[in-house]
């Protein structure tokens, strides 16, 4: 098991990544965030408050719980449902920013647009990740990544945030096949 | 969980979890997306043996929302109304690849026979089983209750909730009785004594023959069903002795509190339990408790179908 | 002829005994007997064992003729032997009804012939059970299998006109009218007793008044017309009392109850597994106290099976559409032993009185029931304590298997049975000959 991102650098990549997504939308007007929960959320809390402390303004923010969007529940533990909570204003003709912690193989991001699909019809959709760690399985790309991370599929990438894990840091696991 | 075969089996965080899951359910059934691939894959059997359209078009429906294939059996009427062919009929199902059966019997204690027995090994979910439990109907009770006197979240802690009718016949009562009290609110049992169960005194509960005494309490009422042959064996003279005493009439109406509701699990007795006027008036949540019906459903069929089966069954964040 | 001796025993008092069985009869009990004169004589050593005369059954339904899938009279003979028994009386609600002289003949000469044991015939009440109309009563009486018990089990009978008749009828030959106790218009689909259980798993309920207002109408009606009853299966604490009431009185009243309402309650109905299903039901703790106490203190008389065998099929299915009913015969004196004996409310010499004694006399069954007598026939239990066994319905004699105590262990056993001086249970294992005639 490895640190792959300490905390200082997770800093550092939000702070890239909020200056990013205001940079593309040429500011702060038409975006909502929308956090996918567990730790999504957290992420989506902390890149607004960034851009709240660089523009001097909120930004709404909301969550998506895409579990019953999912098609492979078979193959996990049951999840208990998380509250979505739809921003305020909605995601009617915003650009909205999908923020999650890892990418992988771009099933929960096929997911999160079917789910935001029923909350309404969004200008575009991007798409934010702290961690893409590649073996794509849909043609799914991030517009903004904290951190490229190689791996094999045999590792598994634990992302800790401090909210709920009493630290930031991201590691990367060698599981047994 | 594995099986829903009965409320009292339901621990108070588990039955939060189904109502919470619910209310997610029927935010996103508000939405333009009707279905969802939540179940895909999974067969699901209504097994009824007993006819009750209303329940068996509300679990189809909450099923399809999650696109798992029902199949529908009606075995009523058919030469299998007696006995083995329970049994039969299980192995059948089972040899189908059921993930779940969703079983109506006329017989008490028919979906805790199947779920305890090796005739299926998929899910039981008791969609009502003679005068024992209906405990999906309890748990759509309950979120109803909640999202009109708690906000639609937390318990029910606080609440009085009069239950009225035959008792002593009726599945729902039973399971209402239960969850009710399992989730905090005060359940108050009004009928004759003809009607009420012996040992009903032991319930969590109170007791009242005096129903025009009780209603000032209520926040909510719970008529139930009365059936028409319930006269032949003496439960109560006449039908219209019954009304004057446990009907739920305008004058009645009038000595709730103005935030009371009006429940009933359907099919009404216009003018027997409950006048019309009460049953449509403002007051009146029954049509809800039909909408609530498939998000409750949907709750159920997901917490037990939708994760890779695991021994306890218990969820993960 | 073998004859037999029987080493290291004891009497029901504890005295250590040998039992020389000579011709089929009882010939000595003695420390040491003399065996000068014994022919073929083969001794089985028996240390440690009761030495109890014979069991009889008052209540065993053996399904023949009608319902051969569930028992026969050949496969009933050899439960009852294994469970000790060397006389059975088998109920009338056969198909047909047994209630001609022709059906009990029938019945009696399929017993004898399979010679594991007597197999008395118990008459119908009333014609084909239907509770309106007398049986041949006399007929029965007097044909070859000399029917003195007459019930109508499994239905009661209800018109309180039709039992003061049957009541008094049979006083003629010394019958007794064996009732099964049961107000129909207060059980009506009833399924399980009525009480806090009932009431949560909904079940419709079988009060214990419906059985015993039943049995305080008939003491009333045999005092009046000064004749027998004998109240089956009593279940209920109320009905012990009202029994013990009519006793005082000097009412010619027996009683008996079922190994299962002496150790089995309601609560076990809440698996809805029907194998719990029993007429009349299972009821609370309360009542088996009582029933203990009952048959300690002699205000019920006997223990009686009513062995009830069903196919599975009848067994497998939701709980409102199984047959009422369990096995009995072969765990009987087990059960006995566990809740009367080890529990030290009986002597061994009183379950030999309540096991064979007493209904062999309330049945009139001339050749049973003697006690260890010397002279009489050798009909005999032999009972080892302490040897514990654990039931097994995939190895019940009976043709079904629908035992509620699969799983249980009980503390002692049956080990040998002697039938006319014939060992028929050995070992605790069937003798494989039949010895019939
Ligand atoms: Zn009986």
């Amino acid at each position: 098991m490895s640190v792959a991102l300490p905390a200082v650098d997770i800093a550092r990549a939000l702070t890239r990544i909020a200056h990013e997504i205001l940079e593309r939308n040429g500011g702060p007007d038409s975006i909502v965030l929308m956090g996918i929960p567990t730790r999504g959320a957290f992420l989506a809390s902390r890149l607004a408050a960034l851009i709240a402390g660089i523009e001097g303004r909120e930004i709404p923010v909301g969550t998506l719980d895409i579990t019953l969007h999912r098609d492979d529940l078979r193959l996990r533990p049951l999840r208990a449902l998380v509250p979505t909570m739809t921003p305020l204003g909605g995601i009617e003709g915003r650009n909205v920013v999908l923020v999650d912690d890892v990418l992988f193989s771009g099933r929960t991001i096929r997911a999160a647009l079917d789910a935001l699909g029923e909350m309404g019809r969004p200008k575009t959709v991007q798409l934010a990740a702290l961690v893409d760690r590649g073996h794509r399985e849909l043609p799914i790309r991030a517009d903004y990544v904290g951190k490229n991370l190689p791996t094999s599929k045999g590792q598994a990438v634990k992302v800790h945030l401090s909210e709920i894990d009493g630290v930031d840091e991201v590691l990367v696991e060698n599981v047994e096949v | 969980m594995r099986h829903l075969l009965s409320t009292s089996d339901l621990t108070y965080t588990q039955a939060i979890r189904i109502l919470d899951t619910a209310a997610e359910m029927a935010r996103i059934s508000e939405g333009p997306v009707k279905k969802l691939p939540t179940l895909r894959g999974r067969t699901i059997v209504n097994l009824f043996f007993e006819d009750s359209t209303r329940t068996r078009i509300s679990f189809e429906a909450a099923a399809k929302r999650l696109s798992a294939d029902v199949i529908n059996f009606s075995a009523k009427g058919s030469s299998a109304s007696k006995g083995e062919s329970l049994k039969d009929t299980a192995q059948t199902l089972q040899a189908m690849g059921a993930d779940a059966v969703i079983l109506r019997h006329s017989a008490s204690g028919a979906a805790q026979r199947l779920a305890n027995s090796h005739w299926t090994s998929g899910s039981v979910i008791n969609a009502g089983d003679g005068t024992h439990e209906h405990p999906t109907q309890a748990l759509l009770d309950a979120f109803t209750i909640r999202q009109h006197l708690r906000v639609g979240t937390g318990d029910l802690r606080g609440l009085t909730i009069a239950i009225v009718g035959d008792i002593l016949h009726s599945r729902v009562a039973r399971s209402d009785v239960h969850l009710l009290s399992l989730l905090g609110a005060q359940v108050i049992l009004v009928a004759p004594p003809t009607l009420l169960p012996i040992g009903a005194s032991t319930w969590p509960v109170q007791i009242s023959y005096d129903f025009d005494s009780v209603l000032p309490l209520v926040d909510a009422v719970m008529m139930l069903r009365v059936q028409q042959e319930r006269m032949s064996d003496f439960f109560f003279p006449t039908a219209r002795e019954y009304s004057h005493y446990y009907g739920l009439n305008a004058d009645r109406l009038k000595k709730m509190k103005p935030t009371a509701i009006i429940m009933h699990p359907g099919p009404m007795n216009r003018g027997l339990e409950i006048t019309a006027e009460c049953a449509d008036s403002a007051r009146s949540v029954i049509l809800e408790q039909v909408t609530n019906g498939v998000s409750v459903r949907m709750a159920v069929l997901y917490l037990l179908l939708a994760g890779a089966p695991s021994e306890d069954g218990e969820i993960t964040q | 002829m073998t004859d037999y001796l029987l080493d290291g025993g004891v009497l029901a008092d504890g005295k250590a005994v040998q039992v020389l069985i000579k011709d089929g009869l009882i010939n000595q009990i003695e420390s040491v007997v003399s065996t000068l004169g014994a022919t073929n004589l083969q001794k089985i050593s028996i240390n440690g064992c009761i030495i109890l005369p014979g069991f009889v059954d008052l209540h065993t339904h053996l399904r023949e003729p009608g319902r051969e899938d569930s028992e026969t009279v050949e496969s009933g003979s050899r439960a009852a032997a294994k469970g000790g028994f060397t006389a059975v009386s088998a109920m009338a609600n056969t198909f047909p009804v047994a209630d001609t002289a022709g059906v009990v003949e029938q019945v009696y000469a399929l017993g004898q012939a399979t010679g594991l044991c007597d197999v008395f015939p118990i008459g119908a009440v009333t014609q084909g059970l239907g509770g309106t109309a007398l049986a041949e009563l006399g007929a029965m009486a007097d044909s070859k299998a000399r029917v003195r018990i007459f019930s109508d089990d499994g239905n009661c009978v209800f018109d309180p006109m039709v039992m003061r008749r049957a009541l008094e009828y049979v006083k003629k030959f010394d019958g007794v009218i064996a009732q099964h106790a049961q107000d129909p218009h207060l059980t009506k689909d009833a399924q399980m007793n009525e009480g806090l259980i009932s009431s949560k798993l909904g079940l419709k309920g079988w009060p214990a008044v419906a059985e015993e207002s039943i049995i305080a109408r008939d003491v009333l009606l045999a005092d009046h017309v000064q004749s027998r009853l004998h109240v089956c299966h009593v279940t209920s604490a109320g009905g012990v009392d009202i029994i013990r009431w009519a006793k005082a009185r000097g009412i010619q009243v027996s009683a008996e109850v079922t190994p299962h309402h002496l150790l089995l309650t309601d609560d076990l109905a809440e698996s809805y597994d029907p194998i719990y299903k029993v007429n009349p039901p299972l009821r609370t703790q309360r009542d088996v106290m009582a029933l203990r106490e009952g048959l300690a203190d002699g205000t019920i008389d006997i223990v009686a099976t009513d062995h009830a065998p069903h196919p599975a099929e009848n067994k497998e299915c939701e709980w409102q559409a199984a047959s009422f009913g369990m096995l009995g015969l072969e765990t009987a004196l087990s059960i006995v032993q566990a809740t009367m004996i080890d529990t030290a409310m009986m002597s061994w010499g009183d379950l030999a009185m309540r096991m064979s004694t007493s209904p062999a006399r309330i049945g009139g069954y001339a050749d049973h029931g003697q006690g260890l007598k010397i002279g009489s026939t050798a009909h005999l239990t032999i009972v080892n304590p302490t040897r514990a066994w654990k039931v097994d319905r995939d190895l019940v004699a009976s043709r079904s298997r629908n035992t509620p105590y699969h799983g249980m262990e009980f503390p002692g056993s049956v080990v040998a049975t002697f039938y006319r001086g014939i060992p028929t249970v050995l070992d605790a294992k069937l003798e494989s000959a039949t010895h019939g005639n």
